[in-house]
C-alpha cells in the first residue's frame, strides 16, 4: 500500500463558552459581532483531524489534507493553534462559515475544492469530518460530499477504525442505546463522519507548527472566495427562547433531608 | 399541499422503532393525505402492522441487501421509495440508520433535505419546521420552496401512533443494487455488558456525573473507587441513565484515573447527546454544556454541588442542593 490521502473536512465555530444571540443581516441570519467571536477548529472535526494523523503515522505514505470553509481572516487565527498539533496541508475556501448556511452549497463547494487537490488518488482516498457541526449541527454535509465525489461507502458517528494490510478496515459507528454498529469495508476510497473517536487533544508541538504555517500562509493567500449562502432556505425567525428558571437554592438542609427530598422527586 | 411520504425503517426484528411510530404521527398530523414506504428486513409486515394509521398507499423494499443498516443499499432504498412514491415531501425519523444513509438518498432524488426537526405545521399548504442551531442555542423556524423536501424528525416529539393492523397491500419496490453497493458488509452490533449499559434511552431520569466526582475531596484524598460505586450503585436502584461532563469523560483520555465505566458515549452537551428524559439531576458538574446544551431536552432539573453561587445551575436547574455529593448519593441509594 502507497499510504492514504486523507482529507479532512472541518472550519471553525464559536467558542463554545461565548453567549450567542441572533441577528438579521441582508445575508439572511447571523450572531451578534460574529466576526469578533473568538473561534476553535468545529469539535468534532477536530477529533477527525487528530484520528487521521494518526492514521497517517500508522501508514506510511499518508498525507493529511485539511480542507476549511470560513472567513480567511478568522481561518488565519485558528491556524495559530490548530497547525500546531498535527501535520497537515491546509486547502481554504474563503467564505462564511455560520451555521445557517446551507449544507448543500457547502458540500458543493467542499467536494469541489477535494476533487481539485493535485494528484488525488480515488484509490487512496479517505474522507474524514465531524458527524455534525457545532454550528448548523445538521449532520449531512458528510454525506453530501460522498455523493458528489462519487464514493459508495459513508460512515457516521465513527469511533473506530482499524485497518488491515490488504487496505480493507473495520469501523465503529455509534447508534442508539450507547451501542456500535460493527462494519468492514473492501478500503478505499470511503467517507467517514466521526464522533469523538479514542485520541485525546495533541499537546502543541511548535515544530509542527512551523512546518505547517509553511504552506498555510500560501493556502490562505490563494483561497478560493466562496458564496456559502443560506441557499434555498427561507428563515423566518432565529431566536433564543427563553430558559431561565426560578432555581430554588438549598443550602441549610442536611444532607438527610435532601436525600429523602430528592429520592420522593424521583419516585413521583 | 406536496404530496407526502412518511419514510420508514424496520429494526433487526422486522418491527418499527418508536421513532418510525412518531413519523407516522407527524404525518398524519399534517391533515393530508400521505403514504407510507418501509425499507428493511420484514418491511411488509411492519406495514400491515401501521395499516390503519390513514395511508392511501404502502410500498416496501424488504431485499436481504437492507436486512442491515448499510449507507450505501439503505440510500439506494430508499431512493427508488421515494420515487417511486412520487412524493415531494417526506418526512423521516431520525433514527441513526437514517441520519446515515438519508442525505445520501436526498442527493440521489435531487432532494433538500433538513434534520433534527423539532416542529412541523402546515398551514394554508406551506410547510413549516423548526430546529436548533449552534447546538441547541437558537432555535429557528424555516421553510423551503425546492421539491423534493426530506425532513428527519427528532425522537420524542411527535407522540408514537398507535392503531389498528390490517392488510396493507403493499407495493414492493425493486432495487438494482450493484456490487459496489456492498463493498461494506456489517459484522454486527457490540452491546456493553448488561451491568455496564449506562446509557438508556428510555430511562425517566438522566444521572448527570461531573469532574467533580474524581477530584480530591475534603479530606484531602481522592475517592475514586468510591465514587464509582456510589453512581453504579445508584443508576442500578433508579433505573437511571448516566450522562457525563466533556471535563470528566476528557480525563480519561489524558490518562488520569478516574470512572472505568465512563465513555466519551457518555457525554452530554457541546460534543456529546441531547437526550431525552422527564428528569435530571447533575452532581459534581459546573460546566455550561451540560447545563445549558445537554440539558435542553430535561424537563425537571436539579443539581448536587458544593457551590450556591454555580453560574450554571443558578438559572438553569429547578432545584440546586448546596452539598457534599458523596454524602447525599449515599443516603439517597440506602433509601432507593
Amino acid at each position: 500500500m502507497n499510504g492514504f490521502q486523507i482529507v479532512v473536512c472541518g472550519s471553525l465555530v464559536p467558542d463554545p463558552l461565548q453567549t450567542l444571540e441572533p441577528v438579521t443581516t441582508p445575508q439572511g441570519p447571523g450572531l451578534k459581532n460574529e466576526t469578533m467571536l473568538p473561534s476553535v477548529l468545529d469539535p468534532w472535526s477536530a477529533h477527525a483531524l487528530y484520528e487521521a494523523a494518526n492514521l497517517a503515522k500508522q501508514t506510511a505514505g499518508s498525507k493529511v489534507y485539511l480542507v476549511s470553509l470560513g472567513p480567511k481572516a478568522k481561518l488565519q487565527q485558528l491556524m495559530m493553534t490548530v497547525a500546531q498539533k498535527v501535520p497537515f496541508e491546509l486547502v481554504a475556501l474563503d467564505g462564511s462559515a455560520s451555521g445557517f448556511t446551507d449544507a448543500h452549497g457547502v458540500a458543493a463547494a467542499l467536494a469541489d475544492a477535494i476533487a481539485a487537490i493535485p494528484g488525488l488518488d480515488k484509490s487512496r482516498l479517505l474522507v474524514f469530518g465531524g458527524c455534525a457541526s457545532a454550528s448548523r449541527d445538521a449532520g449531512v454535509t458528510m454525506q453530501l460530499v460522498c455523493e458528489r465525489l462519487g464514493i459508495r461507502d459513508f460512515f457516521a458517528g465513527v469511533d473506530e477504525i482499524k485497518m488491515a494490510e490488504d487496505g480493507s478496515f473495520a469501523v465503529l459507528e455509534r447508534i442508539e442505546g450507547g451501542e456500535y454498529l460493527a462494519s468492514t469495508c473492501k478500503g478505499a476510497p470511503a467517507v467517514l463522519a466521526w464522533a469523538t473517536g479514542n485520541l485525546p487533544e495533541p499537546p502543541n508541538n511548535p515544530q509542527v507548527g512551523m512546518a505547517n504555517m509553511r504552506g498555510v500562509m500560501p493556502s490562505l493567500m490563494k483561497a478560493k472566495p466562496t458564496p456559502a449562502g443560506v441557499g434555498g432556505i427561507a428563515y423566518e425567525a432565529t431566536e433564543i427562547p427563553p430558559q431561565k428558571r426560578q432555581t430554588r437554592i438549598v443550602k441549610d438542609a442536611s444532607t438527610d433531608e435532601i436525600a429523602k427530598e430528592i429520592v420522593e422527586w424521583i419516585n413521583n | 399541499m406536496s404530496k407526502t411520504l412518511a419514510l420508514l425503517h424496520t429494526q433487526a426484528d422486522g418491527s418499527l422503532p418508536k421513532a418510525a411510530l412518531e413519523t407516522l404521527t407527524a404525518a398524519a398530523s399534517l391533515g393530508q393525505p400521505f403514504d407510507v414506504a418501509i425499507l428493511g428486513a420484514g418491511a411488509s409486515a411492519a406495514a400491515d402492522a401501521v395499516q390503519g394509521c390513514g395511508a392511501a398507499a404502502f410500498h416496501t423494499v424488504d431485499d436481504p441487501a437492507v436486512a442491515q443498516p448499510r449507507y450505501a443499499t439503505d440510500a439506494a432504498a430508499a431512493t427508488a421509495l421515494i420515487q417511486a412514491s412520487g412524493a415531494e415531501l417526506v418526512l423521516a425519523p431520525g433514527t441513526s440508520r437514517f441520519a446515515r444513509s438519508l442525505p445520501g438518498a436526498a442527493h440521489r432524488v435531487g432532494a433538500q433535505i433538513d434534520t433534527h426537526i423539532v416542529a412541523l405545521n402546515a398551514e394554508g399548504g406551506a410547510v413549516r419546521a423548526q430546529r436548533w442551531f449552534y447546538r441547541q442555542r437558537i432555535l429557528g423556524a424555516f421553510s423551503r420552496a425546492a421539491r423534493p423536501w426530506l425532513l428527519l424528525l427528532d425522537t420524542g416529539v411527535f407522540a408514537p401512533w398507535q392503531g389498528a393492523a390490517g392488510a396493507a397491500n403493499a407495493q414492493a419496490v425493486a432495487v438494482a443494487f450493484t456490487d459496489d453497493d456492498r463493498r461494506t458488509a456489517v459484522t454486527g452490533v457490540q452491546k456493553p455488558a448488561a451491568d455496564a449499559q449506562t446509557i438508556r434511552p428510555d430511562a425517566k431520569l438522566l444521572f448527570v456525573a461531573g469532574a467533580g466526582w474524581t477530584k480530591k475531596q475534603k479530606d484531602g484524598q481522592f475517592h475514586i473507587g468510591e465514587a464509582g460505586a456510589l453512581i453504579l450503585d445508584f443508576l442500578g436502584k433508579a433505573q437511571a441513565s448516566l450522562g457525563s461532563s466533556k471535563s470528566l469523560v476528557d480525563i480519561q483520555g489524558e490518562g488520569q484515573e478516574t470512572l472505568t465505566f465512563m465513555s466519551h458515549m457518555n457525554q452530554v452537551g457541546q460534543t456529546g447527546s441531547t437526550p431525552r428524559h422527564p428528569k435530571g439531576i447533575a452532581t459534581c458538574c459546573h460546566g455550561e454544556e451540560p447545563h445549558a446544551v445537554g440539558w435542553r431536552f430535561i424537563n425537571e432539573r436539579r443539581a448536587v454541588n458544593l457551590d450556591p453561587n454555580c453560574g450554571w445551575a443558578q438559572g438553569k436547574a429547578d432545584v440546586l442542593y448546596v452539598a457534599d455529593a458523596f454524602e447525599v448519593m449515599a443516603k439517597v441509594n440506602a433509601l432507593l
